[in-house]
């Protein structure tokens, strides 16, 4: 098992490593060069040139890489045009608000999701599978932002039930040693702030956990419709299992394998879709930083958001593919 | 005293758009205990969905399983899906065909034995896991205690129709249904099952349902066998008078494919003619007709009869003109079964 985590962290190298070339040859790739894309359509050329000069951009390009990625590689990634200050430190401050958010998503689209997938499997043909399958195709087609409006204007401003933005309440003074809100407020026994975050987090986590969801549920689905036909369960059935162990342990199991694989897919989603989310709700994240990026010309900040949205993706795929060697002994031994 | 009695088993499959198909039509044959019995017929006759109607499964829906299945004085088909579990597994084990598809990938050998004791002998895990290895041991796995850690992946083909075998016989049940347990495997590891099979049934003294279109493999394992025919029985008897003096056409047609080493035809086996495809409905006429050599005006035109045979064990053929068999005597007629 040790043999096996130690070789998929090996394979991340190239991985990162081809990224890393990637996303140096798309600065390099915009019209007129960064240094034109940071001034403007407008920049003259003496600006241009003083500005390539400053940024060492006048350097052969491999020379430009070799410095690119020895930043990169101390998560230097310059300063912010927006406020200033270093990337990474920006990003640092709002990486909490993200996470928590993509991981409140992805609770609810897995804990949702997995049972809703198993229960239209099990009803296969009826209309309740029908509309389960017709739910979560609308779940897939449905813009985020669109999503995120409607949530925010009925449950927020029509009902008023929950928070209509942000990430606590404005008027809250509360410590944050963690930066993850729902938690500090059980670190500092201060539960009213973590309900207060907790409420600020639901309309949010649920449009964003609307794709996943909806993909969780038509892969479990399938993969149960599958693993049900598999003479394996036959077997567990042929020997007088109670049904409650023939699904544990030999339906759910099984199934769960190409669901785990979709689950680490959807990482991707729920970052892309933190984006715009955070920017409904004004919910203070890197996700909202890099969208504020992207109208300000904030390249620092894209470069470096991209970068470790990417890290983040590759490294939870690289977890899920270590969770599935837990769950699939044949992929161990290969 | 049999302690199986199936009676006019009849299994429908209805698919939405087509007509339905009558897998089973109309089956009956008893097993006594301890005896072994063979049920032999090319691919498509309904010997699977024999066995799992027996064994109550069959998928639930689109599924329509009329007759009787009395397991001593338990009527199978009616009984409770609850009571049903009790049974499967504690008085009735059945083996699969493939042991690479009939063992569950990501659970240990030892988990996928050890679930089947605890649930009926109502051990506690502990002691399941050393019948598990006396088990092991007896189906003929070497090193057992390494093996029960092992997966299903780490095992041979043969290995793994073990494993399968334990399982089936860890509950002592008081009936085994082996749907060709050798089909998947090489024909030395064959060989090596049956006798283990064999060597079990004996010892155990447990009736033995043997599913095969191999009629080399009843050979030498069974007492009485029933050769099916497009979801009938065509012809039930004892081994020996079978393989003497087969009586169906079709039966005579498998027994004259084995290859055997004093064939004087060097090398060219008999086959059967056409494909199980060219079928006759069966109340129109015998099923087998199309295919048969000895086809007579007789054989359509209705249901062909079942004819009592038997001069001591129960020997029956459903064929007007039966084979190999010695002339009535004048005046009296072959008692008809049934149509
Ligand atoms: N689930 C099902 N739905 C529809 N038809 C089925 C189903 N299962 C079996 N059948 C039909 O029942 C018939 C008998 O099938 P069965 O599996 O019992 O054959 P068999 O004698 O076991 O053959 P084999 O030697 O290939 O195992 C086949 O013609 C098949 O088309
Ligand atoms: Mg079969």
């Amino acid at each position: 098992m040790l043999r096996f985590v130690v070789r998929r962290l090996l394979q991340l190298i190239p991985i990162l490593l081809g990224l890393s070339i990637l996303l140096f040859a798309w600065v390099r790739a915009l019209p007129g060069g960064p240094a034109q894309a940071l001034l403007g359509e407008r920049a003259t050329p003496e600006a241009v040139a003083q500005i390539e000069a400053q940024l060492g951009l006048d350097r052969p390009l491999w020379e430009q890489y070799v410095q690119f990625l020895g930043r990169a590689v101390r998560l230097d990634f310059g300063a912010s045009l927006q406020t200033g200050q270093p990337v990474i430190e920006e990003m640092a401050r709002r990486f909490p608000a993200t996470i928590e958010l993509a991981v409140a998503a992805l609770l609810i689209a897995v804990a949702v999701g997995i049972p809703l997938g198993y229960l239209a499997a099990r009803r296969y043909g009826t209309w309740l599978d029908s509309a389960l399958v017709s739910a979560s195709l609308l779940g897939v087609t449905v813009p985020i932002f669109f999503l995120a409006y409607l949530l925010k204007l009925v449950f927020a401003v029509q009902l008023g039930w929950l928070p209509t933005a942000g990430r606590a309440d404005a008027r809250a003074r509360t410590e944050h040693p963690t930066g993850f809100y729902v938690l500090d407020g059980i670190l500092t026994g201060d539960l009213n702030a973590s309900w207060d975050a907790l409420t600020h987090l639901i309309l949010p986590a649920i449009a964003l956990a609307s794709i996943p969801l909806a993909v969780i549920v038509r892969m479990t689905r399938a993969s149960v419709l599958n693993v049900l036909h598999e003479d394996y369960v036959r077997t567990a059935e042929a020997k007088g299992l109670l049904p409650g162990t023939v699904v544990r342990r030999h339906v759910l199991r099984n199934s769960m394998l190409p669901v785990t694989t979709v689950i680490g897919l959807q990482m991707g989603v729920l970052l892309a879709g933190a984006v715009l989310t955070e920017t409904v709700f004004a919910f203070a994240g890197v996700g909202k930083f890099m969208a504020d990026g992207i109208v300000q010309r904030d390249f620092p900040t894209i470069q470096g958001f991209i970068l470790v949205i990417a890290v983040s993706y590759v490294l939870i795929n690289m977890i899920v593919d270590i969770i599935y060697g837990l769950l699939d002994p044949r992929v161990r031994v290969s | 005293m049999s302690f199986l009695r199936v009676r006019d088993l009849t299994v429908t499959f209805s698919r939405p758009g087509k007509p339905p198909v009558r897998a089973v039509d109309g089956v009956s044959f008893d097993v006594a205990s301890g005896q072994t019995v063979g049920i032999v017929g090319e691919s498509g006759s309904g010997k699977s969905v024999t066995s799992l109607a027996v064994m109550r499964l069959l998928p639930a829906r689109n599924v329509r399983v009329t007759g009787s299945i009395m397991l001593g004085d338990q009527e199978l088909l009616t009984l409770p899906a609850r009571q049903m579990r009790d049974v499967r597994g504690r008085d009735v084990a059945m083996i699969f065909q493939d042991p690479m598809t009939s063992l569950n990938p990501v659970v240990t050998v030892g988990r996928q034995l050890v679930e089947v004791i605890v649930r009926h002998d109502r051990k506690s895990t502990t002691a399941a896991r050393h019948d598990a290895i006396a088990l092991l041991d007896r189906v003929g796995i070497p090193d057992p205690v390494r093996r029960l850690r092992e997966y299903p992946h780490q095992l041979s083909g043969g290995m793994r129709q073990r494993v399968m075998i334990a399982m089936a016989i860890a509950c002592r049940p008081r009936l085994l249904i082996a749907d060709e347990p050798t089909t998947a495997l090489d024909v030395t590891i064959q060989a090596q099952i049956l006798d283990l099979l064999r060597d079990l049934v004996e010892e155990s003294g447990s009736a033995l349902v043997m599913i095969t279109h191999d009629l080399g493999v009843v050979a030498g394992l069974c007492e009485q066998v029933h050769v099916m025919y497009s979801g009938r029985i065509v012809e039930s008897a004892p081994a020996a008078g079978l393989f003497a003096r087969p009586a169906h056409p079709y039966t005579d047609g498998l027994l004259r494919s084995i290859p055997r080493i004093d064939d004087d035809h060097h090398g060219r086996l008999h086959t059967i003619r056409g494909s199980v495809r060219d079928v006759v409905a069966w109340e129109h006429g015998c099923a087998f007709q199309p295919r048969c050599d000895h086809a007579v005006d007789a054989c359509l035109g209705g249901p062909p009869p079942v004819l009592d045979l038997s001069d001591g064990p129960p020997r029956q053929v459903r064929c007007p003109r039966p084979m190999n068999q010695p002339a009535p005597a004048p005046g009296t007629d072959r008692r008809e079964v049934s149509a």
